[in-house]
């Protein structure tokens, strides 16, 4: 018996030992920060490293200083914060429904953020980001609470019916806001950008308010990891190591929330990354929830910058929405991975 | 065909000892059909909520005949659907009326039983034609005909067809690796689907405000101007796919026991698998051909058909009733009750997520 | 003590099976000679690049309670998913009653062989009755799916795996010990001579566990020929008629548990130091393990 679940603890998972993780932690993030070093430093105009570095630290009034503080500064800082929101959201919630399909987006927050959006421009004229942003978080928030509501109990949620519950309730908004949106010609033009995802012309007072709430998520969600580990192996092993079901599941659906309603936000809905990063992450790692985090954390925003960055190298001198390119730069590594390895379920 | 034994099922009704009159408590009422080469077992609750939704699609289909701009009185439909009227009732109801209703029908049940093959076969409530791609692809398909040819109708049809093709077969041969996993096939699909969907918004981001919207209104699917020419075909092509569907049912439902089990009881499962995808895919293919993609009904449909039959796993039938019957209320909807007329893709959305949200909030509260 | 490496022994296990007729599922075993209905041939199986077992060839004596046993990943659930042919051998062959198995159609295996894999599934909301009944699906057709065959093998099948009390239940409702019966019970609604299981006492508890063996001894007797693997050495020892020994992919030792578990094997199999005694209940070989701190007693 006791050999059996020693075997079921790690589920088809290659696990690494900790050493090689760590490693391979250390490597992420010195991808990440080459790829925020080289965000700042390519572009329309490709700038020395020597004038980044001036730029940030002893800026002038020199145009190129300009450019790189009021430009590409803030499109790499938000790139890095919503590709980590999106990141740990995605690892959240596969993690609390054990589906492969589930992304953030899955309980509503996609469709609760595009629909308050499109009332915010259809109905009530909202022109500027920072307008339509708390639309689009507030309108992730009371959808994701319905959802949370629709799929519970008194005996607690049933990730299943949640995740249909969300696609419900995402189908119901969506329906609704395309209508709107086929009525009044003006949203649809709006909205066709803003749905592509995009980190630029976010200026950084836009991030600002919204960290404090990713930085308690981002605690929430590895205070949670522990008990979703145990969860993993089943709802009735979980409740034996003393694990709340319910206080665990309602804590990462508020973490989640708050990461990918925070995200979309910023930078409207990107899809790919928060649902690609964490199968990644777990077949590099293992079921480890902390680790995926982790990886995620770090993994998720260099997908993210090295889609900006060649989204403004391809189509030069026009750039490609971040949001389209992820897909095409993520979705052929994620194919690669799944022929290749003996891939791990959830 | 008589109906022999109706088996009640009280938890305490153990099988007595005399051989003529055991039988197997199923927990739930079973009608069992035996006579000469049929030997059937049917589920009472299933054939209940079949016969209430079939009613129920007799109602609407009346309803949908009489009222419209022009009102029909009741007699007026009878007359003129037994060859009684001539002139513009005759028109209105036989031209127009009728192969709108027939094509909701036919290609509703359609969806229904491509989005129950491939949850039953995914066992998984999220997984419907979509995931393999097709919607995306027939997408691609139609926006490039629109944007880059500018291409007639029927050309829209054949790059849609082609496109939705095109990218489950990509997906099917990617995913493909001594037989089809299903889990690989979860992600290469939403791979796939992603770059598609990208390239998808930035077509549409390069196009301009009318194609935009041209590629929108075909993309939420509608009925407007169905013919009787597309519903003849359109019903013909569904009718041959619809009996590999029935012949592919037995082994698809012991398929939900797992590849191995499936396999140990003589079910080829890499066969049944793809001869599963070939046709639900077909399906879908169909009647994206003749309509553009009515949204969700594949999704919702065999959702909404187990938990009011409460069968166990993803039943095929009842999601066919559940279906038709939806894609019929909401043409109806969209063309006779919504402030402007709208596609109809547009209110299946709506009006089937919103009866599946309010079957789960029922079916938690029942739980309690 | 018959040990051999697993190799070499195809000729005593493969010519004279061939007189039983294939087209006979039922043909009584023990009229025949031959030892064995369904045997494994010089066979190389294994998943995609990587050979789990080269060249292996084994019997399953007929009307035996055959048991695998050897450490984690030693090749057993490969083997057993080579009997059922959820794998084919890259070479070789698996022979059932005399002929190829992969020569049978799909369905004619599965009313001769019969397997409860590790991985089943119950689908959500199904019946304990509803889910033996799928066992029968080797024997249905289109138009032919609950013939009163159907339901009499149904109801026997809950009878003998004392389910019959919970025929009307939801399958998630039920304890980790009453699901393992239903399983049972639908692999044995499918009415096969061999039956074949992958780990049945996994996750159940102690008494769960002896119940159930018990349950395959009773069907070992009233004629069925079952393979089990398992990893509890003293159940094996103590309710198998017949044990196999595997190690990397290749037998080690076959027989009858009281000549062939020794102290010796089990060190050799498992790399596990202990003491052989006998079963102080039923007299069969009983595994101490001596553990770490300890020489000899």
């Amino acid at each position: 018996m006791t050999l059996q679940t020693a075997d079921l603890g790690v589920p088809g998972a290659f696990t690494a030992p900790g050493t090689r993780r760590s490693i391979g932690l250390f490597v992420a993030l010195a991808a990440l920060v080459a790829l925020l070093m080289l965000s700042l430093i390519i572009g329309s105009k490709m700038m020395p490293p020597a004038v980044v570095w001036d730029a940030l630290f002893h800026p002038s009034g020199d145009f190129d200083h300009f450019a790189i503080r009021d430009f590409r500064l803030p499109r790499t800082i938000v790139g890095l914060v919503v590709g980590m929101a999106l990141g740990v959201s995605g690892a959240l919630i596969q993690a609390l429904t054990r589906n492969p399909l589930a992304g953030p987006g899955i309980l509503g927050v996609n469709a609760g953020a595009s629909f308050a959006v499109t009332v915010a421009i259809g109905l009530l004229g909202v022109r500027d980001v920072r307008g339509y942003m708390w639309f689009a978080f507030a309108g992730a928030l009371v959808v994701t609470i319905m959802v949370l509501l629709l799929g519970s109990t008194r005996r607690g949620q049933s990730p299943v019916v949640m995740v249909l519950a969300g696609v419900c309730v995402g189908a119901v908004l969506g329906g609704a806001g395309s209508a709107l949106q086929l009525i009044n010609p003006d949203a649809f033009d709006q909205m066709r950008s803003w749905g592509a995802g995009s980190i630029l012309g976010r200026p950084l007072d836009v991030v600002w308010p919204i960290l404090p709430f990713f930085a308690g998520a981002l605690v929430l969600a590895f205070a949670v990891s522990g008990p979703l580990n145990a969860m993993a192996l089943g709802d009735e092993l979980a409740v034996a190591q003393g694990v709340s079901l319910v206080r665990t599941r309602i804590l990462a659906i508020i973490a989640l929330t708050l990461l990918a309603g925070g995200a979309t936000a910023i930078a409207g809905p990107i899809g790919f990354v928060g649902l690609m990063v964490p199968h990644v992450a777990r077949w590099i790692v293992g079921p480890d929830q902390r680790w995926i985090f982790a990886y995620s954390m770090l993994l998720a925003p260099s997908l993210l910058l090295a889609s900006d960055i060649l989204g403004r190298i391809v189509m030069h001198p026009s750039e490609i929405p971040v949001g389209i390119v992820t897909a095409f730069v993520g979705a052929p590594v994620l194919i690669l991975l799944v022929r290749r390895r003996k891939v791990s379920g959830l | 065909m008589t109906t022999r034994g109706v088996s009640t099922s009280t938890r305490s009704s153990r099988a007595t000892r005399s051989p003529e009159v055991r039988r197997v408590d199923f927990g739930r009422r079973v009608v069992v059909v035996r006579r000469g080469w049929v030997a059937m077992r049917f589920e009472w609750r299933s054939v209940i909520v079949c016969t209430a939704v079939a009613v129920a699609v007799v109602v609407m289909s009346v309803l949908a005949l009489t009222t419209g701009s022009y009102q029909i009185s009741v007699s007026q439909v009878v007359s003129a659907l037994t060859g009684g009227e001539t002139g513009l009732v005759h028109d209105i109801v036989v031209e127009w009326r009728l192969p709108r209703i027939a094509a909701a029908l036919v290609f509703g049940s359609a969806l229904g039983v491509s989005g129950a093959i491939f949850q039953s076969m995914l066992r998984n409530p999220l997984a419907d034609p979509g995931i393999i791609g097709f919607s995306q692809g027939s997408y691609t398909g139609a926006l490039i005909v629109i944007l880059v040819v500018n291409g007639s109708y029927l050309q829209l049809v054949g790059g849609a067809v082609l496109g939705g093709m095109a990218t489950a077969v990509l997906v099917y041969v990617l995913a493909y690796r001594r037989g089809v996993q299903g889990f690989r096939l979860i992600i290469v699909g939403i791979g796939v689907s992603a770059m598609l969907g990208s390239l998808n918004t930035w077509l549409m981001l390069k196009a301009s405000l009318e194609q935009a919207m041209a590629a929108a209104a075909w993309g939420a699917g509608s009925l407007n101007g169905v013919s009787w020419d597309q519903v003849a075909i359109g019903g013909t092509v569904i009718g041959a796919l619809l009996l590999p569907a029935g012949i592919l049912s037995g082994p698809m439902r012991q398929m939900e026991l797992g590849d191995d089990a499936a396999a140990s009881l003589g079910v080829r499962v890499a066969a049944t698998r793809l001869a599963l995808v070939v046709v639900g895919v077909a399906l879908t293919a169909t009647v994206t051909a003749a309509s553009g993609p009515i949204a969700f009904i594949s999704l919702v449909a065999p959702q909404i058909a187990r938990r009011l039959a409460r069968t166990a796993g993803i039943t095929l039938v009842p999601a066919a009733f559940v279906g038709a019957l939806l894609c019929l209320t909401a043409d109806y909807i969209a063309q006779h009750i919504a402030p402007t007329p709208l596609p109809v893709g547009i209110v299946t959305v709506v009006l089937g997520g919103g009866y599946l949200g309010w079957l789960l909030f029922t079916e938690a509260r029942r739980r309690l | 003590m018959s040990t051999s490496t697993g190799t070499d022994r195809s000729t005593t296990s493969n010519e004279p099976s061939t007189m039983l007729d294939p087209l006979v599922p039922r043909a009584p075993a023990q009229g025949a000679q031959e030892p064995s209905r369904l045997h494994v041939d010089a066979a190389t199986i294994g998943y995609d690049k990587r050979i789990v077992s080269e060249r292996l060839s084994v019997a399953i004596p007929d009307q035996s309670f055959t048991v695998i046993v050897g450490p984690n990943a030693c090749g057993k659930s490969t083997l057993l998913r080579g009997l059922s042919r959820l794998l084919k051998p890259s070479e070789g062959h698996v022979i059932l009653d005399g002929a190829d198995i992969s020569s049978y159609k799909t369905k004619e295996v599965a009313r001769r062989v019969g397997l409860l894999p590790q991985t089943a599934i119950a689908p959500d909301g199904i019946t304990v009755a509803d889910l033996v009944a799928r066992g029968r699906y080797p024997y249905q057709g289109m138009l032919r799916q609950w013939t009163k065959t159907d339901e009499e093998a149904v109801l026997r099948a809950m009878e003998a795996a004392a389910v019959t009390d919970l025929s009307g239940q939801l399958v998630d409702e039920l304890s980790g010990g009453q699901r393992q019966r239903v399983w049972v019970a639908m692999a044995l609604a499918q009415h096969t001579d061999i039956l074949l299981l992958d780990e049945p006492t996994t996750f159940l508890d102690i008494t769960h566990q002896v119940e159930l063996m018990e349950l395959f001894t009773d069907l070992n007797h009233v004629g069925h020929t079952l393979v089990a693997v398992l990893h509890d050495l003293n159940h094996a020892a103590r309710f198998g008629t017949h044990l196999i020994a595997m190690k990397d992919g290749a037998v080690v030792a076959e027989g009858a548990p009281s000549e062939i578990v020794t102290a010796e094997l089990v060190e050799e199999v498992f790399g596990l130091r202990c003491l052989v005694v006998p079963d102080p209940v039923a007299g069969t070989p009983h595994v101490v393990p001596l553990g770490r701190d300890r020489d000899r007693p």
